[in-house]
């Protein structure tokens, strides 16, 4: 714990960050210093030093950074699965309350379905861990299975769909519980590059549908700028909060907006950062 | 011959080879010209069935019995154990490498033993059956119990699902495509493990009587109790494919 703490203080505070409660105390998520250290025989691995960001309600904020930049464990202390050393995690405002039992939707890089179980089955998996009336949670899941694209597959088992269209399947699974937060951790890290950017564009229509807040954890940068509202960038070794910085393109944003001159403008900022320029 | 390579076509061979073996048995006894007490042929084989005072149903009864009952056992035992001993991680680091250690006794070398505990006789047949053939259910159930992907723990824990849930919901049914390798492996077990019980002490069954006819060198009654074990295994070991088609889904099914 000490040579945490040592190393947390260590490092400079982001000359960008915003100021502590600039984005008012109506922002969903507020971290503050959050700090994670993983120990393995005897010795302390930083996994997130001295993380602070606030998400606003509605977002689709990407956390982009390499591996072991700490952001897959940002998304579990979330999530309430591991538990912090040091500072503070809010969940939910006086406007939007959290119940972090029920509230929350997770969405993985494989799909995870339940291979025994029919694509209705699997999406309404959440609804019966949580004992909701089962008859209204079928009819959301039928809703929500067109929403994502997989009208009419219902019925089908999970190996008779595509890689693109069981993600699809898992997405609609995250939402099934009407969860006020969306976590993904590289949901379309392994689908294949065409597939990938339609599901891009599809993510961005769920979003603006559903109107959840989203946090999207990728390693790929385009696809970072290209889905989110907000991009944190995250660097390894000690994992720390690098860059934070609002997305100013315009929505409904097509494929097109890749060839932007301010998309460029953020890539390059991100590259940047990465140390791959 | 692309009609080969269909459903009915693939169905077809497979008979056709069980019926070729037929034959070339038939040919080889024929043409050889080979002694009936070294080998009779199809025909005097189906013949020795005919001979009454060797009690051919009741025998294959007894037999099915210590089969199907020791099988049985070993299916609800070892699926039940299975589930207790990977409740918790250390009850599973307790238990599992002693059931590793007493899977290497060999089974057959537990017979005299389960003579003198259980004297002669169906039930201490169907506890061979039983002790050879729980070990594979056992080990399989317990290796399909641990096999869940971490993320979906993650994703149940995230939702603050029960161990319980856990369990029935995504444990358990993933569990069941190992079950039924287990239970594959089991089903051939089985059966050699009441012939050697009955080989060892009995006074009935198709093991007794194939001893019985050894001496009179009736070889051809022995051909066929070797036929009918084989049938009784085929019957138990479709029952079990019966069953994983009724109750695996196609994709999630270990060969």
């Amino acid at each position: 714990m000490t040579a945490a703490a040592t190393t947390a203080a260590t490092i400079t505070t982001n000359p960008d960050r915003p100021p502590l409660g600039a984005r008012g105390t109506e922002s969903f998520i507020h971290l503050d210093g959050v700090t994670k250290v993983y120990r393995s025989r005897g010795a302390e691995h930083l996994a997130i030093s001295d993380a602070s960001f606030d998400v606003m309600p509605g977002e689709l904020v990407s956390l982009v950074g390499p591996s072991g930049c700490g952001k897959s464990t940002l998304l579990k202390i979330l999530a309430g699965l591991h538990p912090h050393d040091k500072g503070t995690v809010r969940i939910g405002s006086a406007s939007h309350a959290f119940d972090p039992a029920r509230d929350i939707g997770m969405v993985f890089q494989a799909p995870l379905l339940l291979k025994w179980r029919r694509v209705l089955e699997n999406v309404l998996l959440p609804a019966e861990l949580l004992g909701l009336p089962m008859a209204a949670a079928r009819e959301r899941a039928r809703g929500l299975l067109e929403l994502v694209g997989l009208q009419g597959c219902e019925a089908k088992y999970p190996y008779e769909l595509s890689g693109g269209m069981q993600q699809r399947a898992a997405i609609a699974r995250a939402l099934v519980h009407d969860p006020k937060l969306v976590l993904m951790d590289e949901p379309f890290g392994a689908l294949d590059a065409l597939t990938r950017e339609k599901m891009n564009l599809e993510l961005l229509r769920i979003w603006k549908q559903s109107g959840k807040t989203i946090l999207f954890v990728t390693h790929g940068i385009s696809e970072a700028v290209f889905l989110g509202s907000r991009v944190i960038v995250l660097t390894a070794g000690p994992a720390r909060i690098a860059d934070n910085f609002e997305i100013d393109l315009p929505h409904p944003r097509t494929l097109d907006i890749k060839t932007h001159e301010q998309f460029g403008v953020y890539t390059r900022r991100i590259y940047k950062l990465l140390g791959m320029e | 011959m692309d009609w080969l390579q269909t459903k009915a076509g693939r169905y077809t061979l497979g008979v056709a080879s069980h019926l070729a073996l037929l034959l070339a048995w038939y040919l080889f006894v024929r043409l050889g010209d080979v002694p009936k007490f070294v080998m009779p042929s199809p025909g005097d084989t189906l013949a020795s069935l005919f001979v009454s005072d060797y009690g051919w149903w009741d025998n294959t009864l007894v037999t099915a019995t210590e089969i199907f009952g020791g099988y049985a056992l070993a299916l609800v035992v070892g699926v039940l154990l299975a589930l207790l001993f990977t409740w918790s991680k250390s009850l599973e680091a307790f238990t599992l490498p002693l059931l590793v250690t007493l899977n290497m006794i060999p089974k057959v070398a537990l017979g005299p033993l389960f003579i003198v505990w259980f004297k002669y006789g169906v039930f201490p047949n169907a506890m061979m059956a039983f002790s050879i053939a729980v070990f594979p259910i056992l080990l399989t159930t317990a290796r399909g119990l641990r096999e869940t992907e971490p993320d979906l723990l993650d994703l149940v824990k995230s939702l603050r699902g029960s161990r319980w849930q856990l369990f029935t919901k995504v444990q358990l049914p993933g569990a069941l495509p190992y079950v039924f390798s287990g239970m594959k492996v089991a089903a051939i077990l089985a059966v050699a493990g009441a012939i050697v019980g009955e080989f060892l002490g009995s006074d009935s069954g198709l093991g007794y009587l194939m001893l019985q006819v050894q001496v009179t060198l009736d070889t051809p009654a022995m051909f066929m109790a070797v036929i009918l074990i084989t049938l009784l295994g085929m019957l138990l070991y479709g029952l079990v494919l019966l069953l994983e088609h009724l109750l695996v889904v196609k994709d999630a099914r270990v060969s």
